[in-house]
């Protein structure tokens, strides 16, 4: 009989050389996890290299990583407790790698942390605290290592806890444990350190099996994702796998964002023994419905008495980039959310947070490697999803940039963009699009209008008169004919914002809110402008013809995005 | 879900993928307990369906239980199987006495590149597993490789949340790894629960099995009276001798699987 046998992911992360191959190294040592192969061929590699025996060795399989003594990529490798089996992620701690630390850290259910005592709190230590947080990873341990540099001393200890602590909880990481380790000893991570005998916490060892599993993606709402749909026999088996919740046959169901309603038929199986009637949160299944209407890949299945997912084209999110080449607004990239995929685009970037400082830039126009932002972004299609805090599978989502994943992120919440840029006196607004660029976008051919910022601008505000693309002169006037406003700019700033019954045209270029010199020359021409537009009202074609000259004071420029 | 459970979700997640994303799929079928495990969990993911060609590649080398095996099973499942076997080299005397390394190069590597330029297949799915050995352990579960199958290991793009690699230049192609997540003893705790039928080869006979299998020459025996699954489960859980200890070419130099897997091999 085979005994049902849990399994934890845990990741272990941290700054370049703190010793993080070393713990797990240890670990596998100490638990006897390894094979005998395994020690051997390091022995020999040691021997050949001429090079002390490192544990860190059993981990870096490759030999660039064993020649420069740092892990280029991700190792899973288990090891087994007495509760359960373990999978450790050893993720890289030097910057260069941060894609892989990553890719190794999203799949974790829990976090070691590990940080050098003698040298304190490093770039990557804080870094990889935050992504943490960003991967909602919430059970973290914190292995302060090295501790026979420093004499195993509590005061020490106490100092980079404190240290640590302190930048964690500024992120929303409350680690459960600081744990005093000497990983190269072997100095509490299976056993008890005797040189220690102040610390009187748990060994890492016994700490991990205190860790409890999430349980509670059972009890959210449905969310089954479409992966396939499959006709190879008599059955029409929509396939896919459940990302939480659970599914009975004769559940009424609704599919986002069609909102179809229809009832589940049958779960589908190929050996007896898989036949079921209910299936759950992590399962990869295969079910038919009543109705065979048209569904495809990336609509969400819902419970019809479940909470419903979002719908939407544009929402606020966390972005870390991983990418060679910056994250810029602009330029088209693919989204790809559970079996969803999408043309998107980054509509704003709200500010651009420094991982290891905390420190954020809110006039950022791109996100570097390695970065990470706070973006709103606006997909081509429609898409379903879920607030990252409700539902972290259908609450994040990747960025692809030409054939590559390039970045990660999660969703805080469905966003309403500005369209424009505003002119504000008071409560009165005049939205504005007559400082957006235009620009031929190389390689896609096409001229496009963007708005390099999303502003208010108040009355006594410098105004960016002169842009890439466009020039206005010192002095002019804004007419918005459809909520009947005039703006007054006198020497590069906003004066005035008025009603326009109160304007008189004063000599100076008249442009219209999004920028198009009017052929207005004095007052009666601006009356004949004005009654045009009144009577002119279901054709705005003729109307724009006559009386604008679009290009007069713009040009196009070459863009690459 | 139990550990099995679970593996066997996201395995059958990741034979769908790869069935949705590429048009030109198959699946490298070596005969072994892992890729028979595989053949079996795309029967699972297609309701008992094999949407795509197996491929065997066939180094004339193999141990022939295997063979028969192999035709049996194909003709049980009605499976579309192509076996290729890189004649040109063969008749040009290749075999391990050449030297392993270049054997594996010209038998599979080679052989395989030749299918797949043959075939012109943008994914092809591999049953390679994290813990056989160090350059496994290091790959993604899409991996990309250049036209002349090459891995680029040391510049791999991040694969996070099951999103996998699906764009990529024309002429590239995915290697697909589903089962990379199991281990040896998850593989035949799976045949067990399933019962899956194996190659005999894996179970003792006078005091001797195969572990892992390749070509007769390379592959050796290891010391077990294991001669049931159950015995196998049991030898496993209490050994501490690497898995592919019997494989010859493994042990050509320190860093030979990353060579080998670097330029294409399995």
């Amino acid at each position: 009989m085979l005994k049902f046998r849990e399994t934890l992911k845990i990741v272990v992360v941290g700054h370049v050389d703190h010793g993080k191959s070393t713990v797990i190294g240890r670990l596998l040592y100490d638990t006897k996890s390894l094979p005998e192969g395994a020690i051997e061929k390091v022995k020999r590699i040691s021997k050949e290299t001429g090079k002390p025996f490192e544990y860190a060795y059993l981990l870096d399989a490759f030999e660039e990583e064993q020649k420069q003594g740092i892990t280029i990529d991700t190792t899973q490798i288990q090891f087994h407790t007495k509760k359960r089996d373990y999978v450790i992620i050893d993720a890289p701690g030097h910057v260069e790698f941060l894609k892989n630390m990553i890719s190794g850290a999203a799949n974790a259910e829990a976090a070691l942390l590990v940080i050098d005592a003698n040298e304190g709190v490093r770039e990557q230590s804080k870094r990889h605290g935050y992504i943490l947080s960003l991967l909602g990873i919430k059970k973290v341990y914190v292995l302060v290592n090295k501790m026979d540099l420093i004499d195993y001393s509590e005061e020490k200890f106490l100092d980079v806890k404190s240290d640590m602590d302190t930048f964690l909880k500024s992120i929303n990481v409350f680690p459960q444990k600081y744990i005093p380790v000497s990983a190269f000893h072997g100095e509490n991570i299976a056993l008890r350190s005797e040189k220690m005998p102040w610390y009187k916490g748990d060994t890492v060892l016994d700490a991990l099996d205190i860790f409890e599993k999430d349980k509670d993606i059972i009890d959210k709402p449905l969310r089954l994702p479409i992966q396939d749909v499959y006709k190879f026999d008599n059955r029409r088996i929509i396939a896919g796998r459940i990302e939480s919740g659970v599914l009975n046959v004769g559940d009424e169901i609704v599919i986002y964002p069609s909102k179809r309603a229809s009832k589940v038929k049958s779960i589908e199986y190929w050996q007896e023994k898989d036949k079921a009637t209910k299936v759950e949160a992590g399962m990869s299944v295969g079910i038919t419905l009543f109705d065979e209407f048209f569904y495809k890949r990336g609509e969400f299945i819902t419970r019809k008495d479940d909470e419903a997912p979002l719908v939407g084209d544009t929402f606020k999110a966390n972005i870390f980039w991983m990418g060679e080449k910056r994250l810029t607004i602009n330029k088209r990239y693919k989204l790809k959310l559970v079996t969803q995929e999408t043309e998107c685009e980054i509509a704003s970037i709200n500010k651009v947070i420094d991982a290891s400082t905390l420190f954020s830039n809110d006039d950022a126009k791109e996100v570097n490697t390695n970065e990470v932002a706070e973006v709103v972004i606006k997909t081509k299609d429609k898409i379903c999803f879920d607030e990252f805090r409700n539902n972290h599978v259908t609450g994040r989502f990747v960025i692809v940039d030409g054939y590559d994943i390039s970045g990660g992120g999660i969703i805080n919440g469905l966003e309403i963009l500005d369209v424009a840029n505003k002119f504000v006196k008071g409560n009165i607004e005049l939205p504005i699009t007559c400082f957006d660029e235009y620009y031929y976008l190389i390689p896609y051919n096409e001229i496009k209008k963007v708005a390099v910022e999303r502003k208010s601008y108040k009355i006594g505000d410098k105004l960016p008169i002169n842009g890439d693309t466009y020039y206005y002169p010192d002095n002019f006037d804004v007419i918005d004919l459809n909520n009947e406003l005039s703006a007054l700019i006198r020497d590069g700033k906003l004066v005035d914002l008025i009603n326009l019954n109160d304007y008189k045209y004063e000599g100076y270029p008249v442009y219209s809110s999004d920028g198009f010199l009017a052929r207005v020359k004095n007052q009666d021409d601006f009356i004949n402008f004005k009654n045009d537009f009144k009577e002119s009202k279901y054709d705005l074609v003729d109307f724009a013809n006559k009386w604008y000259d679009p290009l007069a004071n713009k040009r196009i420029v070459y863009k690459a995005v | 879900m139990d550990r099995l459970d679970m593996l066997e979700a996201q395995s059958i997640y990741i034979l769908r993928e790869a069935y949705k994303s590429f048009g030109k799929l198959g699946m490298l079928w070596s005969i072994g307990k892992d890729s028979t495990v595989m053949l079996w969990l795309a029967k699972k993911a297609f309701f008992g369906h094999c949407p795509f060609p197996f491929i065997h590649i066939d180094t004339t080398y193999k141990i022939p239980e295997m063979i028969r095996f192999r035709d049996k099973i194909a003709k049980e499942y009605n499976l579309d199987l192509i076996v290729y076997t890189n004649w040109d080299a063969i008749n040009n005397g290749m075999g391990p006495e050449k030297g392993r390394l270049v054997c594996c190069k010209a038998l599979k590597t080679d052989a395989l590149q030749h299918v797949i330029d043959k075939y012109k297949f943008e994914g092809l799915i591999v049953g390679v597993r994290r813990d056989e050995e160090g350059s496994r352990s290091k790959e993604r579960i899409f991996s990309e490789r250049n036209k002349e199958s090459e891995w680029n290991y040391t510049n791999q793009p991040p694969e996070l949340w099951d999103q996998f690699k699906t764009d990529f230049p024309k002429g590239n192609h995915i290697r697909v790894h589903p089962i990379l997540n199991w281990t040896e003893l998850d593989i035949w705790e799976y045949i067990k629960r399933e019962n899956i039928p194996v190659v005999d080869l894996y179970f003792a006979k006078n005091g001797k099995r195969y572990r892992s299998l390749g070509c007769a020459q390379c592959t050796g025996q290891i010391d077990s009276n294991a001669s049931t699954v159950d015995e196998i489960i049991e030898e496993l859980k209490h050994t501490n001798i690497n898995e592919r200890a019997g494989r010859a070419q493994d042990k050509e130099d320190a860093y030979a699987m990353q060579k080998l897997r670097k330029d294409g091999y399995m």
